[in-house]
């Protein structure tokens, strides 16, 4: 039996070549760098410092600000500086991916800002964003609960898939974006546009937890390679 | 900000409640409150509805004006959503342009009319590429009181139903006026649920103060077939398990709200 | 009860360290009985404590640290003191003026102004308010000569060394006086600039090189060689 191959070469449950990395930015207290075939976003966080203006800040915790924003050279028509409607909201959905991994509580009075440029856009800009933004909060010493590991899966040409990329994603029928944090098994981020079944939407949500989960070792891993030289450093006393 | 801290004892008892199947309000969990849908009442609009969900209301007015379609949509005509959460709709709206609420909001409700198909945007071309018919949805909260999406599109889908455009005929590249009026082309009837999450309870149409207790919450629409045309979750997380568990409960909840819409627009 | 890590293993944030009757300790979380990692960093048990020596992360000031501060604001009767955490440090007029201290007579940037820089010890501290810091105590105080570098709190433990043995090198080769603040911040005090800027290439070195075995040697020969081309 032939193998369904996509207009890239891959299978329906093939995620695309993913390279990723931490801590490469010098002023940023957290950095984090992913490309998702062609999508590329860069990840600075910069807190807990103090907020201004002083009225936003909270006695229960740190705030936690998120910036999405898509340079005016990352898509195929350039788009204009100024944040979009849709970047307003993808900002919301983001940060309310990863406030459930922040232990804000520790730090009152605080303000931890996340700044995620697309530099390049070829679909799943949400998604590699929120992959990428966990990154750079675990690289900045936030405390958290755990990872946040994002990936999108939808239907295209009538077949259910996972990780569209921009092609897929506007001549498809349905895109569902997701993140997840596997180790309390929490969905934290969850949307769909498009026409799906019930039962193609259980299809494709449980193909997008499952690239989720690829994700997530990618992003130790990741963490791993760069922080392993560390294991030699610190006190020997 | 007073006015976004719940008191711990309304929390719990809200969470007792909740374990118990009910609810401050005496709902089911499954239960929308009473939804009252009145249209027609901006006559210098095309269309115009207003919906309350229990002390909830939107005002939503419809203006269709022509204009150019979008690049990539030449065939289609265009359909765009805005929602405004006035200052007089809470004591916690603050005056100024859309935040991000209003614009989630927004958002949200497009994403259900637009992939649900309310509109069949190919009957609203004058000349392809060139001219086509503009809809305005115009979504303006007036009382706050939990829930704004699902009273949003409700009303939204209500105006759009009870729509009437100027007669036109297309001459060459233009749209001419005839005598009369004209319905939109309404193909679907997509309906937003909103659901919330108290632990592992999952309830339908939250109310403010639940609103601002829950701990997760997710807005699913459906068209008349119960097909999902769009899913927005808010803050908060949920399990995997009880995500499916919304879906289910979705369709049922949206079938009691179009059998509402249906009565309140029999011509449509 | 169980363990599920090696001695000063690199965990990250997620990661299941432990089962049981454990005390968490830094930087680890507990949930359903089972003690998490919240941060990067090398996981390490006490008895039955578990925790986690984290390799970033903000400076989180303690009652007792002794720190660096830089004056940034003065209010009606205090300081304001960037200690280079998210947290602004106060220090109050009376503790430099004594009792005496009148808003209306005394000025308080006769004492400290913008832009200077204590060493002070963190009087109180509990995130709601403060730090609240002193500079009553055997040197402490405005510090009048000397540079500063600034490192991750977390390698600061390399700086100092075992037993403090890089630090004494430090010293030692350049004939400079160091006090290294849990902030991170490092006060160089030498007799000739060249020799605070050579503790200051070393430091820079240790941070960049922290993880590379065979450091001190790497840093012994830095300073010997400098100092011999008659900086």
């Amino acid at each position: 039996m032939k193998e369904f191959t996509r207009h890239d070469g891959r299978a329906a449950d093939e995620l695309r070549p993913i390279k990723m990395q931490v801590g490469l930015l010098d002023k940023a207290d957290g950095s984090a760098y992913i490309e998702q075939g062609r999508t590329k976003v860069l990840v600075a966080v910069y807190g807990p410092r103090d907020v201004h203006p002083r009225h936003l800040a909270s006695p229960e915790g740190a705030i936690l600000r998120c910036r999405y924003h898509m340079a005016p050279f990352s898509t195929e028509e350039r788009k204009p500086p100024a944040p979009s409607r849709r970047e307003i909201e993808l900002s919301k959905v983001i940060r309310e991916a990863l406030a459930p991994s922040a232990f804000l509580s520790n730090f009152p009075r605080t303000a931890i800002d996340i700044f995620a440029e697309v530099l390049q856009a070829d679909g799943g800009t949400r998604c590699a964003s929120v992959t990428a933004c966990s990154l750079a909060l675990a690289d900045a010493g936030i405390p958290l609960r755990d990872l946040v590991a994002s990936c999108a899966a939808g239907k295209y040409g009538g077949r259910i898939l996972l990780d569209l990329d921009s092609v897929e994603d506007q001549e498809g029928e349905a895109d569902l974006p997701l993140a997840l944090m596997p180790v309390f098994d929490e969905v934290s981020l969850l949307q769909m546009n498009g026409l799906l079944t019930e039962e193609e939407f259980k299809e494709a949500f449980n193909l997008a937890l499952e690239g989720c989960k690829r994700i997530y070792e990618l992003q130790r891993q990741t963490l791993k390679e760069h922080y392993a030289a560390a294991t030699r450093i610190t006190e020997e006393s | 900000m007073s006015l976004k801290i719940v008191p711990d004892i309304t929390r719990a008892r809200i969470w007792d409640l909740a374990l118990k199947g009910k609810r401050t309000d005496g709902r089911q969990l499954l239960e929308y409150r009473p939804i009252r849908i009145t249209t027609g009442i901006i006559e210098k609009a095309e269309g115009s509805a207003e919906v309350s969900l229990g002390s909830t209301r939107v005002l939503v007015g419809v203006k269709v004006e022509t204009g150019e379609p979008f690049p990539d949509t030449p065939d289609e005509g265009v359909l765009t959503v805005n929602a405004e959460l006035v200052p007089l709709a809470s004591p916690t709206f603050e005056p100024g342009p859309p935040n991000e609420n209003a614009i989630e909001l927004a958002r949200t409700v497009d994403r259900g009319l637009r992939e649900g198909k309310a509109l069949d945007l190919e009957k609203l071309v004058i000349a392809p590429g060139k001219r086509v018919f503009v809809v305005f949805v115009d979504v303006y909260a007036l009382d706050y009181d939990g829930n704004l999406v699902d009273a949003s599109a409700l009303a939204s889908m209500a105006a759009l139903m009870q729509a009437r455009m100027r007669a036109y005929k297309v001459v060459g590249q233009e749209a001419i006026w005839e005598e009369g009026k004209i319905p939109l082309p309404i193909q679907h009837t997509p309906v937003a649920v909103s659901i919330g999450k108290l632990g592992n309870t999952l309830l339908v149409d939250p109310s403010l103060e639940e609103e601002q207790t829950l701990d997760a919450r997710v807005t699913i629409s459906v068209d008349e077939a119960g097909r999902i045309c769009s899913v927005q979750k808010g803050p908060g997380c949920l399990l995997p398990s009880q995500v499916l568990e919304a879906v289910s409960i979705t369709k049922d909840a949206a079938s009691r709200v179009l059998q509402q819409l249906k009565e309140a627009l029999p011509a449509a | 009860m169980s363990v599920f890590f090696e001695e000063r293993k690199l965990v990250f944030p997620g990661e299941l360290l432990a089962e049981g009757e454990f005390s968490p300790g830094a930087n680890v979380f507990r949930q359903g009985g089972r003690i998490y990692a919240s941060r990067i960093g090398l996981a390490v048990q006490e008895d039955h404590t578990i925790s986690v020596v984290a390799l970033r992360g903000v400076y989180e000031p303690k009652v007792g640290d002794i720190l660096l501060g830089k004056v940034i604001d003065l209010g009606g009767t205090s300081w304001f003191i960037d200690v280079g955490s998210p947290y602004t440090g106060v220090l109050n007029a009376s503790d430099v003026f004594g009792r005496g201290f009148s808003p209306q007579t005394d000025d308080l940037s006769r004492a400290l102004s913008i832009g200077d820089m204590i060493i002070a010890e963190v009087l109180q501290f509990d995130r709601t308010r403060g730090p609240f810091l002193t500079t009553r105590g055997p040197g402490l105080g405005k510090i009048t000569r000397g540079r500063i570098e600034k490192v991750t709190p977390a390698k600061i433990p390399r700086v100092i060394g075992k037993k403090g043995s890089m630090i004494q090198l430090l010293a030692r080769e350049t004939g400079c006086e160091l006090t290294v603040g849990k902030n991170g911040w490092i006060l160089i005090a030498g007799k000739s600039s060249e020799d605070e800027e050579l503790v200051s290439t070393a430091i820079r070195k240790i941070e960049r090189e922290a993880h590379v075995p065979g450091l001190t040697d790497r840093v012994t020969e830095l300073l010997k060689s400098r100092g011999k081309r008659g900086g």
